[in-house]
């Protein structure tokens, strides 16, 4: 088993509340399902689409990130799956490619150092 | 609301969940003073508590403490607001409150105390109320529901109702329970009303739970549930026109709910299942011949006393010996009544009962003894705890004259 890390991109974020609601019963829905299964490891949390972003040695902030809606990640998650091939298979399952959102899957990283 | 809450924090911080519909309270209070009560002030109270228990979940992270499975979606934004929503609903309330309810049952706990606890953390009664259900005085109950609730902090989780050992061993603690609250609203001590419908429908209710769970519809469940609606079915003539007590010789039989009366005698076919014989088989055989009974002379003493006699030696207590006294005087007529009256032991513990006075009262009169009669409906009168009561024991006086 490997740890992945899921990033959504694209929540609708102007959907009514009923809208919402629903939304937020499928997610609830899926990640029952993955921790019944034993794959999540960190539900992680929803992020607003606001903030700051720190940059640069002279630690600029900026209001941010500005980005188009679809591209800002709005919340992670960490995944438990054999390979990246499962854990891709499992994302797919994820609600927010029903309202034409994204999940990246990236393996997590062994810092051998 | 309680029940809710405590399934939320945990069981240990049952103080917490408390502190929570207090404030919802509050809130309420504040709040409906400006602009109302709203129209279903209920589903308000529940929005409000829903909305401090999020709160509370967020700033003070007790959700770390309670159920591993619980906490998981409790930790986390995704799933925080609809888990506890989800908690509210109609559904996950019953559950919770059958979870309460075995909670109360606590085995470190005596039944008495797991009963008050139930009164009082369930269904709302106040510690007066508790006091008076248990023909006890106000001082013990305040002592003994905190250090009950201690107890019960204690124990790190909330009861697992599908462990079918511990369910059982709980569930007479449970009938117990219900069985008092359907009491303390049939003979209520309340001070506004004789009658508090609204207790029985309450104990009606919850034992309806019971049956619904397949561990919890056992036979003594159904008999209790019998039970209740047998007595239930009487309530509308328990009460004449003006509010007032209603002895059962008086009572007009038309009022009584038929269909509760065949729906009583239903459960108690169904009560008739293995070989438990319990108190509540009894008493529900005892008002199935009431409730089947066309009137007070026609109805059926000779099966009536046995069963008396039955309940004694299966839950011998001063109340039983008292209405079993009322029968023989039914059967054999107000002199032998008296005499089982007189014979009852343990008596002082009936000495402030009002009813206990009024069946001296009754067998006197009867018996052409208006003075006699009087004395003891006086001292009945004297300790009438609400004004049905104390109307009920004056217009008994009347009589007397």
């Amino acid at each position: 088993m490997s740890d992945f890390t899921f990033l959504y991109r694209g929540r609708d974020t102007n959907a009514s509340p009923e809208q919402m609601q629903k939304t937020m019963e499928r997610w609830r829905a899926w990640f029952k399902q993955l921790g019944e299964n034993g794959h999540l490891k960190d539900i992680g949390h929803p992020l607003e689409n606001t903030g700051k972003v720190v940059k640069g040695k002279q630690k600029f902030v900026t209001d941010g990130p500005f980005a188009e809606t679809k591209d800002v990640v709005g919340g992670f998650t960490l995944i438990q799956a054999r390979d990246l091939e499962h854990a891709v298979e499992l994302s797919k399952g994820c609600p927010i490619l029903e309202v034409g959102g994204s999940v990246e899957v990236r393996p997590i990283q062994a810092l051998n150092m | 609301m309680v029940a809710v809450l405590t399934r939320i924090f945990g069981m240990h911080n049952l103080a917490l969940a408390e502190d929570v519909v207090q404030d919802a309270f509050c809130r309420a209070l504040e709040v409906w003073a400006f602009r109302g009560v709203p129209e279903n002030p209920s589903a308000w109270l529940m929005t409000a508590a829903k909305h401090r228990a999020l709160d509370v979940l967020r700033r003070e992270k007790t959700a770390r403490t309670c159920e591993p499975e619980l906490s998981k979606w409790l930790q986390s934004e995704w799933t925080l607001a609809s888990e506890v929503e989800e908690m509210f609903t109609h559904d996950a309330i019953k559950d919770d409150q059958l979870r309460m309810m075995f909670s109360c049952c606590h085995p470190q706990l005596a039944e008495e105390a797991q009963v008050m606890l139930m009164l009082h953390i369930l269904c709302g009664f106040g510690i007066g109320e508790v006091a008076s259900a248990f023909v006890t005085s106000y001082t013990a109950v305040e002592k003994r529901i905190p250090r009950a609730k201690k107890v019960l902090a204690g124990s790190k989780r909330l009861f697992d109702t599908r462990a079918s050992s511990e369910f059982s061993a709980r569930l007479p603690a449970v009938h117990r329970a219900l069985y008092l609250l359907f009491n303390e609203g049939y003979h209520g001590a309340s001070a506004e009303s004789a009658v508090r419908a609204e207790l029985c429908q309450e104990a009606m209710r919850l034992a309806a739970l019971l049956l619904q769970h397949p561990l919890g519809a056992t036979p003594a469940s159904y008999a209790l549930s019998a039970l209740m609606c047998l007595d239930k079915a009487r309530l509308p003539a328990r009460l004449d026109a003006e509010g007032k007590l209603n002895p059962l010789s008086d009572q007009d039989r038309s009022l009584w709910d038929q269909a509760l009366v065949g729906e009583g005698l239903q459960l108690l076919e169904l009560s008739a299942k293995g070989p438990d014989l319990t108190e509540y088989h009894i008493e529900a055989a005892i008002a199935a011949v009431h409730a089947t009974a066309p009137s007070i002379q026609q109805t059926d003493w000779e099966k009536i006393v046995p069963l008396y006699d039955t309940l004694m030696s299966i839950r011998p207590s001063p109340i039983v010996a008292l209405n079993r006294a009322i029968a023989i005087g039914q059967r054999e007529g107000p002199e032998r009544g008296l005499e089982a009256l007189r014979a009852i032991t343990d008596s002082e513990r009936l000495s402030n009962y009002p009813f206990y006075h009024a069946a001296f009262g009754e067998s006197e009169l009867q018996s052409d003894r208006p003075a006699k009669a009087r004395e003891h409906f006086s001292v009945a009168l004297r300790l009438s705890r609400n004004p049905m009561e104390r109307q009920f024991f004056e217009q008994r006086l009347n009589v007397c004259r």
